[in-house]
């Protein structure tokens, strides 16, 4: 395939996700909306999970913890600084990649499940620490930012203007997730296509062969957790914001991260519209297992399920089957 | 500035510590029977566990004493963990290690629920597996239970060390975990090696949970949730590729936390497990394989 017609279907892939992001909450209850736009979130945190694990081939147990310093970003700036929301979600994103490029820190040294381990203990502790500064964080209340949505936030109720016209806050926040989803999607994969993506690939296939190729193994790893880092933050920042305004210490559990990679693998490493379907995973299976059954612990089995079933009839992940299904079609391109 | 060390309070401490050290090194151990068998951390291994409690606590209502329920157990513990691999990993066999990874985090969500589904979630009490009296050595009381987990616990791993060193079985499976497909060849059904490890890993599981529910009291479905924690970072402290580094990993850890706990109190029951895993990352940045793992040299 020439690298014309190659770019033309990139081209026409993100006209089509740009079409259904502006179509689709026209389709959509305020309540879907709304799920759609948590959906948004995680998204974007498994779009920056996707660079570490997907591409470079490291482990991250702790991306739950960076979107939760992205989160308390937010929520501290707008809180107790008098930022409005909407202009701290960069900030928070810079904030997560510092975090980001720390936690990368130990990855010059430890591979595997030495490196799992080290990220795990950031998400371990991740909790503990923001109920321990509680004069920063408001400790295990979390801190609320709904009283303040009137002023400083995204109108918590009603309708948010934008460029003149007049949209429901669910459908706005919809559009918000998604919109930067995309544009965050689209600076990875011109990331990823480019000589960075080459270096992480690289180090993903081989490091002792990167390193042999003069790649600096310990700076890309590092480069790429901070990237990373910056993604999950902005996830993490748009997360209290779909979240009704509120984030607390049991918002970004271990229990987040792990569901983050879970997202990741079902939608398929490596493949940036698989990660769409792996946000949608995370989101909507766990509501559909509920509503099967109620009893006590039954979601959890069918959600479970539904992970074991998609991983042993799509090893490659959801991404993996769309590569198949469209292979026929941008075969003969 | 004068510290009277109360040398006593210390060695019940320390005997304390190897208590539950000695609970995380059999989970522990389990974790390294796996991983050395498929290269895979499973991540289901606590809730088997403590799905096997479950399973012996019913047991037990129904007029099994401790130990009879004890060993069905096991042995129901050690068939099930070879249906559940045949079952739920033996499909994605050659799928890549995250995907393997992936379906215990799935299995993890399954057994979790199950274990509500079935028990409901009012909170269980298990009888005590040892007599609850303490015993004074030199002067210093001891408990009885916490000597007979370390007991079991020793026992159970050298049980299994002499199941590897000297059984045509042990040497199939660690011929099979070391070079597949030379095993392969020699006629070694390295399928079924992986299964069986499972079916050992999961009775492991049950040893490790049968051991931790009696003194907690009362537990729930997710009581062997933090159990798991520590015996990761155990496995993972001595290095994970190696079982007598296991071991020595979370019996220090055990130590480690309980003298933490009980001498340094600003550090709450919260930021224990961040401490504990702070001090194993310290650790690790200086020999980055654990303290007993192997440096694995790759060739390209």
């Amino acid at each position: 395939m020439s690298r014309v017609l190659r770019v033309a279907t990139g081209v026409i892939i993100a006209a089509a996700a740009v079409a259904l992001v502006l179509v689709l909450p026209h389709w959509l209850s305020d309540a879907k909306a709304a799920e759609f736009a948590r959906a948004g979130c995680f998204f974007i945190a498994i779009l920056g999970l996707n660079l570490v694990t997907g591409y470079t081939g490291q482990i991250s147990l702790g991306h739950g913890a960076l979107m939760a310093v992205g989160a308390y970003t937010t929520a501290i700036l707008t809180a107790d600084h008098g930022f409005r929301d909407l202009w701290t979600i960069p900030l928070a994103g810079l904030v997560a990649m510092a975090a980001g490029f720390a936690l990368g820190l130990p990855a010059r040294r430890l591979s595997g499940l030495y490196l799992a381990l080290a990220t795990f203990a950031f998400a371990v502790a991740m909790p503990a620490l923001l109920k321990r500064f509680s004069g920063l964080t408001g400790g295990s209340q979390g801190i609320n930012l709904f009283d303040q949505a009137l002023n400083r936030s995204t109108g918590a109720l009603g309708h948010v203007h934008v460029l003149g016209r007049s949209v429901a806050t669910n459908d706005f926040l919809f559009y918000l997730t998604w919109g930067i989803g995309l544009v965050l999607a689209g600076a990875a994969w011109l990331l990823v296509r480019g000589r960075v993506g080459r270096a992480f690939r690289a180090v993903r296939d081989s490091e002792v062969a990167a390193a042999s190729a003069g790649i600096n193994t310990g700076f890309y790893k590092t480069l790429a957790f901070g990237i990373s880092g910056f993604y999950a933050g902005v996830g993490g920042s748009l997360f209290v914001l779909v979240s009704n305004w509120f984030v607390s210490p049991s918002t970004f559990g271990f229990d987040k991260s792990l569901l983050l990679v879970v997202g990741a693998v079902v939608g398929g490493l490596g493949s940036l519209a698989g990660m769409a379907l792996g946000a949608l995973f995370i989101q909507f299976v766990p509501g559909w297992a509920a509503n099967l059954s109620n009893a006590p612990g039954a979601p959890s089995v069918f959600f479970g399920a539904a992970i074991v079933l998609v991983m042993i009839l799509l090893p490659g992940g959801l991404g993996g089957l769309l590569r198949k299904l469209t292979e026929p079609l941008t075969r003969r391109l | 500035m004068v510290f009277a060390v109360d040398w006593a309070g210390v060695a019940q401490q320390v005997v304390a510590g190897l208590s539950s050290g000695g609970i995380y090194a059999i989970l522990a151990v389990a974790f390294v029977l796996i991983y050395r068998a498929t290269g895979v951390v499973n991540f289901a291994q606590g809730e088997l566990a403590m799905f096997s409690t479950f399973v012996a606590w019913t047991l037990t209502q129904h007029g099994f004493g401790y130990w009879p329920a004890f060993v069905v157990t096991v042995l129901a513990s050690f068939a099930g963990g070879i249906a559940l691999e045949r079952v739920v990993i033996r499909p994605v066999e050659r799928a890549s290690v995250l995907t393997i990874a992936i379906v215990t985090i799935g299995l993890f969500y399954v057994v979790n629920g199950a274990a509500f589904w079935i028990w409901s979630p009012e909170v269980k009490s298990m009888p005590n597996a040892f007599s609850t009296r303490p015993i004074r050595i030199a002067g210093v009381a001891f408990s009885i239970s916490d000597l007979g987990i370390i007991g079991v616990s020793l026992l159970t791993v050298l049980v299994l060390w002499l199941f590897f060193r000297f059984t045509k079985l042990g040497l199939a499976m660690r011929a099979a975990a070391l070079n597949p497909e030379s095993s392969r060849l020699t006629g070694i059904r390295v399928s079924w090696t992986i299964a069986l490890g499972w079916g050992l890993a999961t009775a492991l599981g049950a040893v490790a949970g049968l051991m931790a529910a009696p003194p907690l009291g009362s537990f729930d479905q997710n009581f062997m949730q933090p159990i798991l924690l520590y015996a990761f970072a155990g496995a993972v402290l001595g290095g994970i590729d190696s079982a007598l580094g296991a071991v020595i990993g979370s019996l220090a850890l055990g130590v480690f936390l309980n003298l933490l706990g009980t001498y340094v109190s600003w550090v709450g029951t919260d930021l224990r497990q961040a401490a504990a895993l702070a001090v194993i990352l310290v650790v690790l940045l200086v020999r980055p394989a654990g303290l007993f793992g192997t440096t694995a040299v790759t060739r390209v």
